[in-house]
């Protein structure tokens, strides 16, 4: 371990936060679609109605048989096909992970919507409210907050997953520290950099799951 | 008002309702008893629409339930119902519970609906504690605001499902008041209780159930004085005797 | 949309040999990884179960490490950063004498990842073990290996055979991030034959329906097991 430089992170302290906001600002973006669709989703699924479900049900285990990285090709090589014109690379990696991470969401608020108990839509039938009303006023509030801790679980492996824009090259915080790795021959310190502020991000929501947790079950 | 014509309602192959036939005049208390397991609950829940029957026909001032077309929404929001577990909505204050329905399916302004709302409260004798959470009052106390949440919509009948059957007994009599008060104010009420007192207080007739079947349909007096089936007079020796 | 169908490019001698290869290395990295990860996450699984409290600190510390770093990230670091930390010979064998270093390093990255998963199902499945059969056993006067071995063990790994079930299905998509050191799995060569051919659909369609009849075999396999070890009428294992 002898002649290792670590003030290469520090002069390239700048470059590596371009990054990082790129990576956080994608993760926000894609919990955000992931949830509204995949709440879509499950209600589709568990419509009864017989062509929704089916239709939402393969595409979400189509989408859960598949490595993300084969959904990232995929979209960076449809999407300007379809368009008919390049979008840049941040917004077809946006869809990707959109369409892929609504999946999971989906299985989560499909969970979350099952966890509310029958009685509370007969309550809210025996009042009159319609269908929608009941979902939106009654069913999914109580969804989401059953499922909070998943959700933001969720959230953390989406963060992780963001990385994998890497196979694309779009400068998020792994692409600009592995840019900077190759182009000052400083491998090691780049990658342990990396991993140690990686390590605080996600490990710090793990804690507030964690406290959410124990916050829900009081 | 309501009317139940030969209904019968089968899970899977497992028959809970056959050929009951009842009505339910306006301004008349039934209170509907039975061992648990005879379809007592699944039979009121038909009467809005939450359970739907294969056979037979219900209808409530005039429109039939079970209809294939029936405008069940419309129905339900003139039908107050009450049930065994409160379903209070957990993640509203005890005025979002009761304005929730007002405004979305009566169309009732905010301050229309909260003024409906106070008044239903303070009646239950709940209103200082509109601005709490269900999850922070007790069982006598959620089952209380609940039927203030039925009264709210202005029903022209309400239907109870063994209101007090999840609660500690000390805080049955605080629900059962309320409702003695209403079915003396003369609504129509449908009740499905084990609480015979209230029965022999209130109930204009009282329904037996046993195995899906309506076993007795008779005036109240009658009914407890002398049972026409062995199958009441068993349940009633059992529930009275101690 | 303007686009030259062409099907018959998947079955080009060339191209599906690619296909094979990669469909092979995918089925390798993912079922060595998958039998390391599953003695790892077995016994760290159990460790933060366990009375003693340096084990318990042990495994948690391992389980947050490894849960909290992206795969991609771990995968590098073995791949280029471990060499430089090891004493001069064995980093001078891994990187010249090593045989296919891209396929260990992949195993290894991604087996002790998978590991850190599987612990935290193996806690959970201990953990729903009603506390009434340890007392139970331990009135029996069964030691707590003894306990581990006869009680929370048998009865945990049956509850638990679902959710690994998708763990399983996980690592053969997490295989995937081997291309990104160079190892030219399933989705890698996928990725290759759309740049030789300029036939993307075809080749990612290849690949999906692959990776789809993968899922479709896995998931019996693991339903089988189910099957097999399920408890009759024991809560929590009904399919």
């Amino acid at each position: 371990m002898a002649d290792f430089d670590f003030n290469v992170i520090w002069s390239s302290l700048p470059f590596l936060w371009q990054g990082l906001q790129l990576s956080l600002w994608l993760t926000f973006l894609s919990i955000i679609g992931g949830i509204v669709l995949g709440t879509l989703l499950a209600l589709a699924r568990l419509s009864g109605i017989l062509p929704l479900s089916l239709i939402a049900a393969t595409y979400v285990n189509l989408i859960r048989s598949v490595p993300l990285i084969l959904v990232i090709f995929w979209f960076y090589f449809l999407v300007p096909l379809v368009l008919g014109r390049p979008i840049g690379s941040f917004y077809s990696a946006l869809i990707a992970f959109v369409l892929f991470e609504a999946a999971y969401y989906s299985e989560i608020m499909r969970a979350g919507i099952q966890s509310v108990k029958r009685g509370q839509i007969h309550a809210g039938q025996s009042t009159g409210l319609n269908y929608w009303q009941i979902q939106r006023y009654v069913v999914l509030p109580q969804a989401f907050r059953n499922m909070i801790p998943i959700l933001v679980t969720q959230g953390i492996i989406l963060f992780q997953d963001t990385s994998l824009v890497f196979v694309v090259s779009l400068r998020d915080f792994m692409t600009a520290s592995s840019i900077v790795a190759r182009t000052e021959g400083r491998l090691v310190e780049m990658y342990l950099f990396a991993a140690v502020v990686y390590f605080v991000i996600c490990f710090s929501g793990s804690m507030l799951v964690r406290s959410l947790k124990s916050r829900m079950s009081t | 008002m309501i009317s139940i014509e030969n209904i019968s309602k089968w899970y899977g192959d497992f028959r809970v309702l056959s050929n009951c036939t009842t009505s339910v005049r306006k301004g008349e208390v039934v209170v509907v008893c039975g061992p648990s397991g005879s379809g007592k609950s699944t039979l009121i829940k038909c009467v809005n629409g939450l359970e739907p029957v294969q056979e037979g026909k219900i209808t409530v001032d005039g429109d039939e339930v079970t209809a294939k077309r029936a405008n069940l929404t419309a129905l339900r929001s003139r039908i107050g119902m009450v049930f065994q577990h409160f379903e209070l909505y957990p993640h509203m204050s005890v005025l979002e519970n009761l304005c929730l329905a007002q405004e979305k399916v009566l169309g009732r302004g905010r301050k229309e609906a909260v003024v409906r709302a106070e008044k239903l409260l303070t009646r239950v004798g709940m209103e200082d504690h509109a601005k709490k959470y269900p999850s922070q009052l007790s069982g006598g106390q959620q089952q209380r605001i609940a039927i203030a949440r039925s009264l709210a919509m202005d029903p022209i009948a309400m239907l109870f499902d063994e209101p007090t059957s999840a609660l500690d007994p000390e805080m049955i009599k605080e629900v059962l008041d309320v409702m003695i008060e209403l079915a003396q104010e003369g609504m129509t009420m449908m009740v499905v209780t084990h609480e015979m007192g209230f029965a022999r207080k209130v109930a204009d007739r009282v329904i037996f159930m046993d195995e899906g079947a309506i076993v007795e349909d008779r005036p109240t007096n009658d009914f407890f004085d002398n049972p026409e089936s062995e199958r009441a007079e068993d349940f009633l020796s059992k529930i009275l005797g101690h | 949309m303007n686009y030259n169908w062409n099907w018959a490019v998947l079955f080009e001698e060339q191209y599906l040999s690619w296909l094979i290869s990669g469909f092979g290395w995918t089925v390798s990295v993912a079922l060595s990884a998958w039998c390391i990860a599953l003695v790892i996450g077995a016994l760290v699984g159990v460790g933060k179960t366990v009375p003693n409290r340096v084990i318990r600190a042990v495994s948690a510390t391992y389980v947050e490490i490894f849960r909290n770093v992206p795969l991609l990230v771990q995968m590098f670091i073995w791949y280029f950063a471990v060499p430089e930390l090891l004493p001069d010979d064995w980093g001078r064998w891994m990187k010249r004498d090593m045989p296919n270093p891209e396929f260990v390093t992949a195993v290894i990255a991604l087996a002790l990842y998978t590991a850190s998963r599987i612990a935290e199902q193996v806690r959970a499945g201990i953990e729903t073990v009603p506390p009434g059969l340890t007392s139970a056993a331990t009135a029996h006067g069964l030691s707590v290996s003894q306990t581990y071995r006869y009680v929370l063990l048998p009865i945990s790994f049956r509850m638990i055979v679902p959710p690994l079930t998708s763990e399983f299905l996980t690592v053969f998509k997490n295989s995937s991030l081997a291309l990104t050191i160079g190892l030219l799995e399933l989705t890698a060569q996928s990725q290759q034959i759309a740049e030789y051919t300029f036939q993307g659909f075809e080749a990612f369609t290849a690949a999906t329906v692959i990776y789809v009849c993968i899922a479709l075999v896995a998931t019996g396999l693991m339903q089988l097991l189910e099957k097999y070890t399920r408890i009759p009428g024991y809560v929590g294992t009904e399919g």
